[in-house]
């Protein structure tokens, strides 16, 4: 290593000092609504200033909270679209990446061509809203599942991935006599549990975080994925839940921390098993920067 | 074999005939070997053709007045009259204002952001600290954008932590959401603080693509770090950012309507109002399909056409294009 100048010690310590706070902006915000949810309601609105710390202890709001049966419900649901929704996902985008992937089927190339126009086209909200509602599928859960089957961008990830897999490996196979439906089953899915595992992340995100479907198609509470509950209680203000309550508790700040405490119950699940998934997804990010 | 006879009859037939013969003998057999394929096949195809090319052929209603009694095939035509009746409105001009400032904002500050993170990023040696800025910078991009809006409108009120921190500064608390002249500002800047970290991964997996034979070549001619920064690092996440910029630059009237939806109210239209968010507006809650079919179309009628010259223009310039 080359003898650093003063010039290389200022800007590395100029760097990690711009870096840290970069952290801190992007952390703290989180941090602040955790603290804010943790605080005793009178205390915290008395206060002003940033938190760098819960004012008191209280759990109260998350009492609220998981007790809210639009919650509830809310979470239920969402657990349905992520589960049922990222199963089909990931089997029908890996069915046709495996049909895209063959080498030598005359049709391939335009069924490709087919499934490319799409990322340069569509139909846009209407027409896709006219055709949710000719089939019939307004009010019902497949309005969430079946219109994004399947995504173009992970289908093209996916058909690079089993590309890269030696084709001598398919040869023998078929050598030995094995049909299409085993060579996908038994030699290229096998060989491809990393990638189905970042599709299986892409897809179950992508699900959990979804909302503007639900808004479009359903008008049925019952079946509202817990982001449309959210939106209804953070910024549609519907604080009328929130306000019964808080008389009821006798404390009438209840309904601010109880805000506070619903973004925690919902972002939860994201921010735990976060630091897990994180690597797959830059994974998946590669190998569609490959391809691009 | 019987594919191949008949394949052989066409031959010895008329020639212009013969062709078609063959192409079809070949098409024949390509099917029979890969039945399955094409049978598994079906199912992508079918769901392209319903959810994807169906919608397409909807378009056409921005050409109709559409009455879903009638159909989309039952409509009548009307030729352009949605499209001149958008172009004279009162709102056309304030709808493609918004979105233009809003998409140039974030093509001059958004788009860079994640660039600069990641040559900063780069310089950084300690691989631990390297690794946690990634972490936590990537961290917003999971977090939904309903949960980020309702965020923003919690710290936007008068009591709120962003007046908190402008307090520190002298200026006055008031509820910023509802101020036209903020929501700029506040929508690309929370969208920088979201997307920064995650956009920065595509460029630091082409930064670490670069041959590391180049660094030591700079050194042997005496370039300093920023010199290597300037003539090794940047030329060679160059076709990166180039990819990247003709994509945005394609995608310039998209400004999405998700979040617009969730931090506007009447008091901000004037700014906040884009062409997607009226869109919802008009055709979802007013019911006016026809009409916001055409404003839609119009929208990607110019991203087309934006798309096109600029890649033709980085083909010549830069020797990158798109295809």
């Amino acid at each position: 290593m080359i003898k650093r100048s003063l010039g290389d010690n200022i800007f590395d310590s100029l760097n990690i000092l711009f870096l840290t706070g970069l952290m801190i902006v992007t952390l703290y915000p989180f941090l602040y609504v955790i603290f804010a949810s943790l605080s005793v309601p009178s205390e915290l609105v008395k206060h002003s200033g940033i938190l760098l710390w819960p004012k008191g202890f209280y759990l109260e709001a998350y009492k609220l909270v998981i007790k809210n049966h639009m919650i509830i419900s809310g979470y239920k649901n969402t657990l349905i679209y992520v589960v049922a929704g990222t199963t089909l996902n990931v089997f029908f985008t890996a069915l046709f990446a495996f049909v895209l992937s063959r080498r030598d089927m005359y049709w391939k190339k335009y069924m490709m061509m087919m499934v490319v126009v799409t990322m340069f086209f569509s139909g846009g909200l209407i027409p896709g809203y006219i055709l949710v509602k000719n089939l019939g599928m307004l009010d019902t859960r497949w309005a969430l599942i079946l219109p994004g089957l399947i995504a173009t961008w992970n289908l093209i990830i996916m058909r690079t991935s089993f590309q890269a897999i030696p084709y001598e490996l398919e040869e023998a196979a078929k050598i030995d006599g094995a049909s299409d439906f085993r060579v996908f089953a038994q030699i290229i899915l096998p060989l491809s549990v990393p990638v189905l595992a970042v599709m299986m992340l892409f897809y179950g995100v992508g699900h959990w975080n979804a909302w503007t479907g639900a808004l479009i198609y359903l008008r049925d509470r019952d079946l509202f994925p817990l982001q449309l509950v959210l939106r209804e209680i953070l910024i549609e203000n519907s604080t009328t839940d929130t306000t019964n309550l808080s008389t009821s508790t006798g404390d009438p700040f209840l309904g601010e921390v109880v805000k506070y405490a619903t973004i925690i119950v919902a972002t939860l699940p994201i921010l735990v098993v976060y630091p897990f998934i994180q690597k797959y997804f830059t994974k998946g990010v590669m190998i569609g920067a490959l391809k691009g | 074999m019987k594919s191949e006879l008949k394949l052989a009859a066409g031959r010895s037939g008329q020639p212009g005939k013969s062709r078609i013969n063959d192409y079809f003998a070949m098409l024949r057999r390509d099917f029979k070997k890969h039945k399955y394929l094409y049978f598994l096949g079906l199912f992508g195809v079918s769901y392209y053709i319903i959810f994807s090319y169906i919608p397409m052929y909807g378009v056409t209603i921005a050409f109709k007045d559409y009455s879903p009694v009638k159909g989309i095939l039952g409509s009548e035509w009307i030729g352009l009259k949605n499209f001149t009746d958008f172009f004279q409105s009162f709102y056309f001009w304030r709808l493609l204002r918004n979105t233009l400032i809003i998409s140039l904002y974030d093509l001059l500050i958004a788009f860079p952001a994640p660039i600069i993170l990641a040559l900063l990023l780069n310089e950084v040696k300690h691989t631990f600290f390297k690794r946690t800025v990634q972490t936590i910078t990537y961290l917003p991009h999971f977090v939904s954008i309903v949960v980020i809006s309702g965020m923003i409108v919690d710290f936007s009120r008068k009591a709120g932590l962003f007046n908190v921190i402008l307090g520190w500064f002298g200026v006055e608390a008031q509820n910023l959401l509802l101020d036209p002249s903020l929501f700029r500002t506040i929508f690309v800047g929370s969208g920088i603080w979201q997307g920064i970290g995650w956009g920065s991964i595509i460029y630091l997996a082409a930064l670490s693509s670069i041959d590391t034979q180049l660094y030591d070549a700079a050194t042997v001619d005496g370039a300093n770090r920023w010199k290597q920064m300037l003539h090794v690092t940047v030329p060679g996440i160059m076709p990166t950012i180039i990819t990247l910029l003709i994509l945005r630059i394609g995608g310039i009237m998209d400004v999405g309507f998700e979040k617009v939806i969730l931090l506007y109210n009447p008091q901000t239209y004037e700014t906040a109002d884009v062409i997607s968010s009226f869109v919802y507006r008009r055709g979802l809650l007013e019911a006016n399909y026809s009409y916001s079919t055409a404003v839609s179309l119009f929208n990607s009628v110019v991203n087309f056409m934006l798309l096109i010259i600029a890649n033709r223009i980085s083909r010549k310039v830069n020797d990158t294009s798109l295809w």
